[in-house]
């Protein structure tokens, strides 16, 4: 570590420092390769992951892991959408992936409204005894879920909610609510107050100040809570085995099921493939929206 | 600030706007977490039976072997995780802030693990690890006969396999926060330490890391919650085996509620859970409110 200080240099704001590296030191040399290696074993999982799913079974069984595919077969991704069987199931993992979408999609939509309305409510009009609902929201992002599952499940016996697709949405939205009001609040409050003042000056209530003034606003944040719970909601998997019902298991309990039912060897190539399918979603995400992501993580991140 | 924004007539539509969230901190955090703490005190089995029993489900709970594996597993895991974590991210970051070149791929690369299913990344290593299939059988491939490495089949090591999947699926993440972090200290800092002689490292670990102590937190808390929660990984990974040595409190407790048919017991393990969590929480509160005092004394 100490080379690096050869590589000091003055420091401008907001860059990395270090001088501009007129020759090619020790210490580069060394830098570089933790870089490239700490690369590798992240990106050695998926590599793997990949060129396996594209490998028929007997190809697997014979070379190496980390061969790329002779005969390159799409095959196991076929066979992992539509054929690959939990229990004695043969459906494959699409089912899994529309009943995902069928959550995902309208828990997204609800929560994110319900949190910014919520958010816009705290931080404009802030009534005696908001502050004490509003604390209780932001310890809700510390307790562990195990805490309140049993009394969420009778909850929702009660309304007959449970096991239904309603419900796993109106649980993506309890769990969702505490990070999302507290990114809306903060987004809110970071306003000009003057803005708000103009728009009740101009005779604009409540629910007109919300949809003409503040939505249109915070498009930037609403994309980041939209990072935040699609990829969220996607990879649950908790809350879809409990609530959602056997017709209705996400995605990602699918998964899990498919590669557990084994006989005789394990489908290698089938169940990477099912795997690589059940992250897509999430993965492209990530890919598309780049730093947009971070914001979105280091933001959930910081709670009160 | 918000006296500034109170209105004097009581906002309606505000107090209907916000019924959800009232619903939401009332309702399940005051009395479902209410109702969890009752039943751990009852003998309900999978519906709820209101009849108090006393202490019996905890002294239960603490002479289960199960529970006390997953009590040492947690700390254990939490410990090697976290450190492993911080360590390896702050160094990710720092190598990462020295005018390199392709930081944006790099930074791709580092991160992608996060946006996937903790289920995804326990299966994913749970085949790096397979001897039979993986590492090992690569390394055999490759002509090392002797190379032996899978954690995951020997419970005496089924944990450190857990540790490497965290840090392969969170690494990134404390890497992009703490490299935020060191992004915002300030510029003069850095002339100083470089005027004062002060080496590099020296100056990353002694100066620039208590400055700041935002992004560390940030870490800290992102960290503690996710192991506090860990449940997904070990279903994917290991089954909580092989025979409960990976057994962590979050799936005792699931367990409890479903398999096993004994929610009171469940919630008598959740309930501890919460401790901890409420003990920092109060802590944390008690020190601001102190901190507030000597600042307004002052």
């Amino acid at each position: 570590m100490s080379t690096l200080a050869m590589d000091i240099g003055i420091r401008a704001a907001d860059e990395p420092w270090g001088g501009r590296p007129k020759r090619l030191t020790a210490g580069r040399v060394g830098l570089y390769a933790f870089l490239i290696i700490s690369a590798i074993f992240f990106l050695i999982p998926l590599y793997v992951m990949v060129i396996t799913s594209l490998k028929a079974m007997p190809e697997i069984l014979s070379s190496n892991v980390l061969a790329l595919p002779e005969k390159p077969t799409v095959q196991p991704w076929i066979d992992a959408w539509l054929h690959a069987c939990t229990g004695r199931d043969c459906t494959g993992l699409h089912p899994g992936f529309f009943n995902s979408v069928k959550i995902t999609v309208p828990a997204v939509i609800v929560s994110i409204f319900i949190s910014s309305l919520t958010g816009y409510a705290l931080s404009f009009w802030h009534y005696r005894g908001a502050g004490f609902f509003f604390g209780l929201l932001v310890f809700g992002a510390f307790v562990p879920y195990q805490v309140v599952i049993y009394p969420i499940i009778l909850g929702l016996r009660t309304v007959h909610l449970f096991s239904t697709l309603p419900g796993i949405i109106a649980v993506h939205t309890i769990f969702g609510m505490p990070v999302l009001v507290l990114l809306f609040r903060n987004f809110y409050a970071g306003l000009p107050i003057e803005l708000f003042k103009a728009a009740r000056v101009d005779g604009a209530g409540f629910w007109q100040t919300f949809f003409r003034i503040m939505l249109p606003m915070s498009v930037p944040i609403t994309v980041v809570a939209l990072i935040l719970q699609v990829t969220g909601i996607w990879n649950d998997f908790l809350f879809g085995v409990i609530y959602a019902g056997r017709a209705n298991w996400p995605m990602t309990v699918q998964l899990l099921n498919i590669v557990h039912t084994t006989q005789g060897i394990p489908q290698y190539d089938v169940n990477m493939a099912a795997t690589i399918e059940a992250a897509a979603v999430p993965l492209i995400i990530y890919f598309v929206s780049g730093r947009w992501f971070v914001r979105g993580i280091a933001a959930g991140a910081v709670k009160g | 600030m918000m006296a500034e924004r109170t209105r004097k007539k009581l906002p309606i539509a505000a107090i209907i706007a916000t019924i959800p969230l009232m619903i939401e901190s009332v309702g399940v955090y005051i009395f479902g977490i209410g109702l969890s703490v009752y039943f751990s005190f009852t003998n309900t089995v999978v519906f709820p039976d209101y009849k108090f029993i006393g202490f019996h489900q905890y002294e239960r709970l603490w002479s289960t072997d199960i529970w006390l594996t997953a009590v040492k597993n947690i700390w254990l895991f939490g410990f090697l995780s976290i450190a492993a974590n911080l360590v390896f991210g702050y160094l990710l970051a720092v190598f990462m802030d020295q005018r390199i070149k392709q930081e944006d791929l790099l930074r791709t690369i580092f991160l992608y693990p996060f946006a996937m299913s903790l289920i995804v990344t326990g299966l994913v290593w749970q085949w790096v690890l397979d001897p039979n299939y993986g590492l090992t059988a690569t390394m055999h491939g490759l002509g090392w006969s002797n190379f032996y490495f899978s954690p995951l089949n020997d419970a005496n090591t089924a944990l450190y396999g857990l540790v490497v999947a965290g840090i392969w699926q969170g690494a990134g993440v404390t890497m992009a926060i703490l490299l935020a972090g060191l992004r915002g200290v300030d510029a003069e800092i850095w002339k100083a330490a470089r005027v004062d002689g002060i080496p590099a490292w020296r100056t990353y670990l002694f100066i620039a890391l208590p400055m700041m102590r935002g992004a560390v937190a940030t870490v800290l808390v992102l960290q503690c919650i996710g192991v506090l929660r860990i449940y997904d990984l070990i279903i994917s990974m290991t089954g909580a085996g092989p025979g409960n040595s990976t057994m962590m409190p979050a799936v005792y407790v699931l367990q409890m509620l479903t398999d096993r048919q004994n929610a009171a017991q469940g919630m008598a393990a959740a309930t501890t859970m919460l401790l901890p969590v409420v003990v920092v929480l109060l802590g944390i509160g008690i020190y601001r409110l102190f901190a507030g005092r000597k600042a307004a004394a002052a």
